[in-house]
């Protein structure tokens, strides 16, 4: 209970950073996609399962939280699958800088991408392809660059919440 | 030895084989959470795409905006002061140019606000002369008063910035939208002198009040508050009202003065025992000490090196 209060807590805040103080230091209107960060952060920690369900409910507060106002269930959708898919890299072993780096790298791509894909779909935005290939490499960018910061917050709270589990 | 290896390889193997098995019930359950997660996921987006504006999502999103809302307003306010902080570091050089620009539009905006009292002045008298040109009749061509005789020379005379290349020739009325200004001595080709009535030497013939008794307008020489007008009544049997209006009796073809501009307003009587005739005092309805734009009555469809405004207030 308390595990996942802690886990809604640092999505929580990392939404309202994201929302709040980041538009401040954005470039073009691209901002660190903080949340995701947070998913990322707990499926290096904890696992595909966990960090998909967090995706879920990650996603679906970014969708309802003001000032969203697409489709909701976009972000749900993208973070959902990012938390998976940056499980299924975790190792018992901490892993290291680079692999942290470049699984972030990859997930930024594939959740931004698969928000700007069911916008098509959705026919959402209006954007242009050559538009949204470029904010999809600027938050790639943006969420290295933040990798530093939160990422070893992140996962260190993670890990302290870890439920104690007989290792193998 | 070797027997021994190969044993111990075999365990090894079968150590991870069986830690592969444990990683495969672990797939298989996270995979169906992962299956039902997107479920979750494709419902909402066919919900709320489907609802439009009364998605049953909405409910969702104003719960949830209640309660980030407050939060997301506070996180601002405690970091507002500190997105100012990057706007202390300036250079001086980049102050010193914003307060230039600032300065020189200050200068622009003051200039422009003392002038547009000026320019909503020049509008009303525009409007005020083609309104008299259409009341009263008359083909006016506007003109502006350059410059007024000076006191000394004891001759009320101004000059007016139309000549003859506006089609101003001597001896024709001059007036502006609140009543007679005077007639024209002489012309040059862009000015041309105006005589005012309150000149001494100015005689108007007036028609007063409804009676429509004739009389002749001298004036006497004085300019500004005290400029008034002596009227001589033809007929002194006949007393003026006070307050009966005064208006142009006219001249023979119109020069120099045409009829039916108002002059002045009767103020006082005065008669004698030794004159035959009355006369009455008369404020000028004009104000002959802030003469601007005036109007030279013209025949009508003269060329001119301006526009004339016709008598039904169309400007040709």
């Amino acid at each position: 209970m308390f595990r996942a209060l802690a886990a809604a807590l640092a999505v929580g805040l990392a939404l309202v950073l994201q929302v709040s103080v980041f538009p401040h230091l954005a470039w073009q209107g691209i901002v660190p996609n903080l949340c995701l960060l947070v998913v990322v952060g707990a499926a290096l920690t904890r696992g595909p399962q966990f960090a998909a369900v967090l995706g879920f409910t990650a996603g679906v507060l970014l969708d309802l939280a003001p000032p969203a106002d697409h489709v909701a269930g976009r972000w749900a959708l993208a973070l959902v699958v990012v938390g998976y898919v940056a499980g299924r890299v975790r190792q018992d072993v901490r892993p290291t800088a680079t692999a942290v780096v470049v699984t972030v790298a990859a997930s930024s791509f594939v959740g931004t991408s698969i928000f700007a894909l069911s916008g098509l779909l959705l026919r959402d935005p209006v954007l242009s392809v050559p538009d949204l290939l470029q904010v999809i490499l600027v938050a790639v960018l943006w969420d290295i660059l933040l990798t530093p910061f939160v990422l070893p917050l992140v996962m260190r709270m993670f890990h302290r919440l870890q439920p104690a589990r007989a290792t193998a | 030895m070797a027997g021994l290896n190969g044993f111990d390889k075999r365990v090894r193997h079968e150590r991870r084989w069986r830690t592969g098995d444990r990683l495969d019930d672990r797939n298989r359950p996270s995979r169906a959470l992962l299956v039902a997660l997107l479920l979750g996921c494709l419902t909402l987006i066919t919900l709320d795409y489907r609802g439009g504006s009364d998605s049953p999502v909405e409910p969702a999103r104003r719960a949830v905006g209640e309660v980030l809302g407050p939060v997301e307003a506070g996180v601002t306010t405690a970091v507002r002061p500190f997105t100012a902080v990057p706007d202390w570091v300036r250079s001086r050089s980049e102050l010193r140019n914003d307060l230039a620009a600032l300065q020189a539009e200050n200068s622009r905006l003051r200039g422009e606000a003392a002038t547009s009292s000026y320019d909503r002045n020049r509008l009303e008298e525009f409007d005020g002369l083609t309104a008299a040109a259409e009341a009263l009749g008359y083909a006016l061509v506007p003109a502006r008063v350059v410059g007024l005789g000076p006191s000394q020379s004891f001759s009320r005379t101004a000059t007016i910035d139309a000549g003859t290349d506006a089609g101003i020739r001597p001896d024709m009325t001059v007036m502006n939208n609140d009543g007679l200004v005077g007639r024209v001595l002489r012309v040059t080709r862009s000015t041309a002198t105006v005589l005012l009535v309150v000149d001494g030497e100015s005689v108007v013939g007036g028609r007063v009040g409804e009676s429509m008794d004739l009389g002749f307008l001298h004036g006497r020489g004085i300019l500004g508050e005290e400029g008034r007008l002596d009227l001589e009544l033809v007929d002194d049997s006949v007393v003026p009202n006070k307050d009966d209006t005064v208006v142009t009796w006219g001249s023979e073809s119109g020069a120099p003065y045409v009829t039916g501009i108002p002059v002045g307003r009767v103020t006082s009587v005065f008669s004698s025992v030794r004159e035959t005739t009355q006369h009455a005092v008369i404020d000028p309805y004009v104000d002959f000490g802030s003469l601007d734009l005036v109007g030279v009555v013209v025949p009508s469809g003269t060329t001119s090196d301006r526009a004339v405004v016709e008598a039904d207030g169309s400007l040709q």
